[in-house]
Parts: C-alpha cells; structure tokens; sequence
C-alpha cells in the first residue's frame, strides 16, 4: 500500500511501488487533469505540484511522492495559481490546451518562487514544457500579467 | 491463446489483392476520393456541398434553446486547438443575437447524415461552413420572430431580434429566447433563400478583433467555449471520459512498416501484476491504408501495468512480409533521389521550351533542397476508448474524422454502421494524425473480448514516432536562367516524394493531383518557359501528412530557390519576387493543370497574384523590409498560397559567430479573405510560425533498416519556448470581397524558407538539407 496526499486528501492505494505519480493520479485516483505527452520527463504535460514546487509525475514513483501533491484541479485554490489560470483565459493563450495545464502549474511553481521573473528567468524555467500548437510567446505574456498581480486588474 | 471475437480483418485479409489495387474499404475511400481526384470536371460539386455527406444549413440541426434562454450549439467538427468550437458558436450567435454568456456548445456525434461532412481537415471548417451556419442561425432568428409575431398578432416585418431578446418596435413588448423557444420550435424552417443575413454594422463577433493583438491586451475577448475547462484540469480528451471499472491497453506492433507478428509468450506479459489478458491485434498487410498495424495488446487495470506488459514480452515479429521496407535507409534514399532527380521525370506543367529558354540564359542556377520525414506528435498521443456490448460499439476517441472512424469501426466487428457510436472528444492536437482512424479500430478490436467493459487504448510517446503516419520526405530539385538583365527565363522544379496515396496502392510512385496542387503546379510565377516535373519515388514508411501536407516541401524549395535566384540576379528579394510574379492577375487552376484546388469552385477560388502582392508588401511594410542590419543579422522572406489564403513571412534573426541562433521577430502577413474570428487567426499563425520553426531547425525522423531513429522528444525535436522568437507580429489584410480562405495550415508553408533566407541575409551561409541542425556550427 502506497498512501498519497493530493489536493489535500489522503489515499491508500494499492499500487507498485514503482508507479510513476501520473499513472497513480490519472488511472486509479481517477483526476485526468494531469497529462500523459511523453513518460520520459522531456514534455512537461505531467506536471505537478509536491509541496509547492513543480515535478514531473511521469518519472516520480509513488514511494517517492511523499510530500504534499497538489494538481490542475486544485489550482484555483491557489492564489497564485489562481491568477495564472486568469492571466491564461485573459489572454487567450491555449489552443488545444492539452500541455496547458502542465504550463500552468510549472508557471506557477516559477512565480512561487520568483514573483517577478524577468523575460529570460521566464524562458528558462518553462523551456521543459513543451507546447505543439505553438503558444509561447502568449504564455510568456500570461506569466508576465500573472506576475503583475494587482495592477493589472 | 483462446479463441474469442472473431476478429474480421482475417476475413478482409482474404482479399487482399483488393488493397493491393486501391480498394482498401469504404472508409479509405471515402478519404482516398479527396486524394486523388481525376478530371471529371463538368460534374463536379464544390466547396461544402462537394465533401462526404454534403452539407446542412438546417437550424434545428445546429440550435437548440431551452425555456430558461440557455442556447445550445451543436458543434460537429472537431476540436484540435483552431478554436473551432468557439468559433462555430460565434457565427451562430451573431445571426441568432445570442447573448454569449448564455450560450453552451455540445458535440455532436460522428453521423454526416445529420450534420453534413465532419471531417476536419484541409482548413476547411469555417471555410466551407461560415455560410451554412449564418443561414443556419439568421433561420432560427426568423423563427423566433415568427413565434413572437404570431403571439402578438402583428406581422413579422414589425419584430426585431435585440441580445437574447424579440421586441416589437410600436409597443414595446419583448420576450425573451427561452419564452420562445418552445413555439419556434414547432413552426417550418425558413427557406434559406428567404433569410435576411444581419448587416455587417449589426456584427458583435464575426469580423471583430479582440483579445490580444501583437503582444498587447487591447480589447477583452468574448470567453473561449473550452478556456475554463483547460485551465482548470477539466476538459475531456481522448483519454479523460470517465467511465466505471474500465481497463487500459497498449499494444507492441511491427517494428518494420509490413512485418507480422511471430512466436511469442503470454505469460510473460500475464506475470506483471495488473495485467489481465493478451490480445491479437491483426494487421492489415501491405499497404496498410487507415487500418492497425496489427501486434499484440496488453489489457490491464492500469496503464501503467498495460505499459510494463508489454516491456516484459519478448516478440519475434516475421520480417518475411516487409523485407522491402527492411531495406529502407532515409539517408541512402536521399541519395537515390538524388541521383533521380537528375534524370527527366513525369511532365506535370510545360509552358514555352526549357531547354531552348536554358541555351539562351545568360545565368544557369540550379540548387537541390531536402525535407525529411516529419512526425505531427500532437501532444495527445493517439488514444481511444471503445466498449462493445449486445452487438454495439461505442467510441470516445480524439479524432479528426468520425465518419471514417464509424465506418471502419463497423466494418472491423462486423457491424451495421447504424451499432456504432462515435462520440468525439478534445482533440489535444492532431496536426493530421487523427484524420486517420486506426487507433480507434484496435480499441474497438480489443474491447469486443471484454464484453460491456470500456477499453481505452493508449498509444505511448514512443509508438506515436516509431510506428506513425509520416509526413513524405521530399527532394526537390530545381534550375533556372536568368537573362543578362536578370530576369527569370527558364524554371524547371523536379520534385521527388512518395505519395500518401501509397497507404492504398504500395507501388503508387508519383504525387496524386491532390499533391500537385498543393503549391507544386501551381506555382504562380511569370516565367516563359516553365516545366514541372515529377520523377518517380516509392513509399517504404506509412506516408501520412502533417499541418499543410505536400505545400510545406514545395514551399520550402521554392521560396528558397527564388531567394537564390534574386542573389543571382544581384535584386532585393522582395523586388525579385514581385517580379517574377509579374502584372496582377487571377489564374484559373485548371490552367495550370490544378483539379484539387482544395475542393473550391476554380471559377469562386483562383491562384491571385494580386493578392500574393498584396501579402508581399504589407509584411515587408511592418518588418521594415530592407533597412540596414548589424553583422551577423539579417531579414528573410518567403510567401506561398495554399487552401484559398495567402501568407508571407519575413524573420529578423542573428546568429552568433559560434553559430548559435536568435530569432528576434517573426512578421507575417496574411490574407484570408473574409476573417471569421480574427483572435483565433492570429493564434493560429502564431502557432504555425512556431511549428515552422521546429520543421526549419529541429524535425527528422530518419530510418535504418526500416525502423524510425526517434522515439521521444529527446530525439525528436520540437520547438521549446526558447526557440520561439522574442516577437511574433500577425497582420491580418483586410479582404472581405474575396471568397474565405483556409486558417489552420496557409500560415505554416513560407514559415521555414523565410527562416532558411534569413539565416543566409545573417550568414552567407546557404541550408538546402533540412533540418539546419547543427549545420551552423563551425
């Protein structure tokens, strides 16, 4: 038995110690806000929150998901991530918004950590999530208008 | 192993000799007709009315609106990232005067004899579908004026529709949609002749700008129909439906396009906990057309599980059947195209005499430009869930092509079509690779062994490369002569790929019409002797097609060629072109031997150089086309037309002395016509610029002995946000007399040559072999 905290809840589940955390969230947990695009940590569509900091569920096991996991789905509860979901449907940024999720929680484990990244710090800490349909450059501004906060309100 | 469902293919596999000439089933053909059309011009229909199941303008088909006001769309075609669904539901409620906050969008099911065609591809939904669905909305308007004149007792001309509301102009009386609805409902439709479309100053949606332009928030943009769902973790792709007690599967197919499957133990795959049972999956043989590859499933209680199976099987596959594709080497093979390309090939277009043109050239250029195989990799892998019960089948599968789908499905269990169901969920990316159905027939081949138990089959990041429908490699080979003022005299473009139409005939060696068309044949300079060849190549990979299909190699040799010729000629480039485009004028594409024309009436849709100028000059207006560049930065240009819709690109990039690349900006200019919903357009050529980058800098998937070098993003590159250009700036031309053009796929072709002529403005250095890789290094 494997018990996780995601979201604030406790599961006991009954899975391999070598599951990777997304399969444990997507297939038995049952949240399919978290995305499967590679499995090999290369995509970014994957990831989550462990104690507030972004990881890629696909290359965690679940025995080494102990801390605190935090998905898509509680990101309104987050004030921080709350204004980047905004900043997001302000600006349009998703098209088929499969990876948008993943963007949205690295976006946001990157504002929790600096929240005032400048247009580099910004493209160096979302180069490991990939986007097919091509929306960079809105997400780059998303993040820039999410970090704004208040002003931009 | 047990024996189960009879699986039907084995029973197609009978007649196999009927693929081998082109007959691959009724689905196929249903995409085949669109891929190789022949001459039968007279009778042909076009635009909406030409696809697979025509179209509809019926609004009871596309509206439905509740007693509470709630209007539903229903939308029927698919999802990927184009906006579509909000955009259909846009241009409804603008005729209907829907209050957007009120309105709800539903899918609806694969079935074209209630919605028309559904299969989206070619750029073609809002093209061939903003007519039907004003009319469709302006009827529905008409008939909740019709109800509310008729309980009021005063004639109709006297009501007006407000947002979500009918009022009567002398009393003042209003009643809203939902009271409405219900007496609308029973009253006729409207003869569609009959409808008054809403002015163009009555608009709130259609045509208008808004949300973000360039970089900047300027107006807020009417809410996207899914935007909230996709922040917010809950919208439904392939893989999310929920559903009791299902299973998961993944499947080990043929390493070699054509090989079968061998000896094999099951067991292997039964002692991974979670794994419940091992399936047979048969292929379809050679050449595969839209079916399975064939393999063997792993179905367990998890995917995870499903995945570990199958790592844990050790298959002997039997190379026997697919010895031929065992020989294939991408790069040997370029070289056979190579030396092919030397040799006169099939004539497509001829006009004037080449050779004599070529004796008289005071310059003789000529260049040979390589694309290799691309892979869509939209970010959803391909995925289905199926569940058969009581001789039903039911799909839930992220797919571009429902009809086919329905029709494949059916044939595959044995089904009447009428048993099957093809519900179609967010397609998270397609980009081409959900137009094909297999990956719905294997969950539908698995699922009939687990009566009434939903089965979603999940294809890994690693199957999507290894066993895809692959964009064609592409060698175009080309030469010119110039005239001692520097003006093109001679153009010959020998052009060398497989053709998709190899997925239903093995040994089809030239480009189908459709190929033609797609900015080969019509290619739209004033040259006076012209030849167009097309030398033979062979397919030994499922040829596929990727965003913009055969115009993104064309447009690659093309553009790049030309740009080579105005440096021969010693011109600006962008003055080159205009001349070589010569006076404005409006080509008929049957003129130059086009019968695609994207389904679009050649007497509505032509090739129209006016308007490729008009693209020319305004991109090269707002990049400040020929000012002075520090070293090591230059400006690149390249335009092309495809799907009724001109674009031109024109990059501003800087590459270091250690060659290492930044792009700084990326102007396009695009000109689509009539501009359904401008926000959407200019993500979508955002998206392409991106995309063609990746297809510029990063994209090949090469082969050794048949099997595909890439099978992740490590290895199969694709743009990361720091490959992105630090601006992207669309500018949309204002064209609203012109027929609508495509949005999706126009703005990707020129993306690549313009990056390619830029690098050289930078550089002097000239890339003719895709992708530029590390070709900038030392």
């Amino acid at each position: 038995m494997v018990t996780l905290n995601i979201n604030g809840e406790q599961y006991e589940l009954d899975v391999p110690d070598d599951m990777p955390l997304l399969w444990a969230i997507r297939d038995v947990v049952g949240l399919k806000g978290t995305k499967f695009g590679c499995g090999i940590a290369q995509c970014g569509a994957c990831t989550v929150h462990m104690d507030g900091t972004a990881i890629r569920s696909c290359t965690t096991p679940v025995s080494a998901a102990a801390g605190e996991i935090t998905t898509i789905e509680a990101m309104e509860q987050d004030p921080v991530g709350k204004r980047v979901q905004q900043a997001w449907l302000d600006l349009g940024v998703a098209q088929c918004g499969y990876c948008q999720g993943g963007q949205i929680m690295n976006a946001t484990s990157l504002l929790k950590q600096n929240s005032a990244p400048s247009k580099d710090e910004i493209i160096n800490a979302m180069a490991g999530n990939l986007c097919r349909c091509g929306t960079y450059n809105r997400i780059l501004v998303a993040i820039e208008r999410a970090a704004g906060g208040e002003e931009q309100a | 192993m047990e024996s189960g469902p009879k699986d039907r293919l084995q029973i197609a596999n009978v007649s196999r000799r009927r693929f081998l000439t082109g007959l691959a089933g009724a689905a196929a053909l249903v995409i085949a007709a669109r891929w190789d059309l022949v001459e039968t011009a007279e009778k042909r229909k076009y635009g909406a009315e030409g696809m697979p199941g025509g179209y509809t303008d019926n609004p009871n088909v596309f509206i439905h609106i509740d007693p509470d006001g709630t209007v539903t769309v229903v939308n029927h075609r698919s999802e990927m990232g184009q906006g579509i669904r909000t955009s259909n539901a846009m241009v409804i409620a603008d005729e209907l005067g829907a209050d957007w906050d009120r309105v709800r969008v539903k899918q609806a099911e694969g079935d074209h004899s209630v919605y028309g065609n559904q299969y989206t591809e070619a750029s073609r939904s809002m093209r061939q579908w903003f007519d039907p669905l004003r009319r469709a909305g302006a009827a529905a308007r008409q008939m909740l004026e019709q109800a509310a004149a008729d309980r009021w007792q005063v004639r109709l001309s006297e009501v007006k529709t407000g947002v979500h509301e009918v009022w009567h102009e002398q009393s003042g009386r209003k009643l809203g949609f939902g009271e409405l609805a219900e007496a609308a409902r029973t009253l006729e439709v409207p003869d569609p002749a009959s409808l008054i479309l809403r002015e163009d100053h009555e608009l709130r949606f259609i045509g208008r700008e808004s949300g973000l332009i360039n970089g900047v928030l300027e107006t807020s943009r009417p809410k996207a129909i899914d935007g909230e769902g996709i922040v917010s973790g809950t919208a439904v792709y392939g893989a999310d439906v929920p559903f009791d007690n299902p299973l998961y599967a993944v499947i080990a197919r043929p390493p070699v396009y054509g090989a079968e499957l061998g000896r094999f133990h099951e067991s292997d795959a039964l002692n991974v906990p979670g794994v419940l049972k091992v399936v047979r999956i048969e292929g379809a043989g050679l050449p595969a057309a839209f079916n399975p590859l064939g393999g063997l499933a792993v179905v367990a209680t998890n995917t995870w599980a499903a995945m570990q199976g199958r790592k844990a099987l050790k298959i002997h596959w039997d190379y026997g059947p697919a010895e031929d594709n065992r020989s294939y080497t991408s790069s040997a093979y370029r070289e056979i195209l190579e030396a092919r390309a030397q040799i006169p090939g099939e004539v497509i277009r001829k006009e004037g005499n080449f050779s004599k043109a070529m004796e008289g050239a005071h310059q003789r250029i000529s260049a040979t430009y390589y694309m290799p195989h691309l892979a869509q990799t939209p970010m959803e892998p391909p995925v289905a869930t199926a569940r058969v019960q009581k001789g039903n089948a039911e799909i839930w599968a992220p797919t571009q092509n429902p009809q086919a789908t329905r029709t494949k499905v059916a044939e595959r269990l044995g089904l009447d079509v009428t048993n099957v169901t093809v519900n179609v969920t967010l397609l998270g990316g397609a980009f081409g690779r959900k137009a094909k159905p297999d990956f719905a027939i294997e969950a539908a081949a698995i699922a009939q062994w687990f009566e009434g138990r939903p089965v979603t089959l999940q294809w890994t990041r690693e199957d999507d490369l290894q066993h895809g429908y692959y964009q064609t490699v592409s060698l175009d080979h080309l030469e010119a002569g110039l005239d001692e003022r520097g003006r093109a005299t001679a153009w010959l473009h020998r052009s060398l790929s497989p053709s998709t139409m190899s997925l239903l005939k093995a040994d089809f060696e030239h480009k189908s019409k459709v190929e033609q068309g797609m900015g080969f044949n019509t290619t739209p300079f004033d040259i006076p002797a012209i030849l167009l060849e097309n030398p033979p190549a062979t397919a030994h990979v499922r040829i596929g097609w990727i965003r913009s299909v055969y115009n993104l190699p064309h447009a690659w040799a093309i553009q790049s060629f030309a740009h080579e010729l105005a440096i021969a000629a010693g011109k600006d480039h962008r003055a080159f072109l205009l001349e070589m485009l010569g006076e404005d004028r409006k080509i008929s594409n049957r003129s130059v031997g086009d019968t695609y024309n994207y389904d679009e009436d050649p007497a509505i849709y032509f090739i129209d150089t006016g308007r490729i100028r008009g693209v020319i000059d305004r991109v090269a207006a707002e990049s400040g086309w020929g000012k002075e560049m520090p070293r090591g930065r230059g400006l690149g240009l390249a335009f092309h037309h495809s799907f009724g819709s001109y674009a031109a690109v024109v990059f501003d990039v800087e590459v270091s002395e250690g060659g290492s690349l930044t792009i700084h900006r990326a102007d396009i200019a695009f000109d689509c016509g009539p501009q359904a919903n401008p926000e959407r357009i200019r993500s979508q050529l955002e998206g392409a610029c991106i995309m063609g980058i990746g297809v510029a800098l990063l994209n090949e998937v090469s082969f050794e002995n048949g099997v595909a070098q890439q099978d992740n993003f490590d290895r199969y590159r694709i743009p990361r946000m720091n490959n992105a250009p630090r601006e992207i700036r669309i500018h949309l031309v204002e064209n609203p007399d012109e027929p609508m053009g495509g949005v999706g796929e126009p703005g990707l072709p020129p993306v690549a040559p313009a990056l390619v002529n830029a690098i050289y403005a930078a550089t002097g250095k000239r890339i003719r072999r895709l992708p530029v890789g590390d070709q900038l290094k030392g």
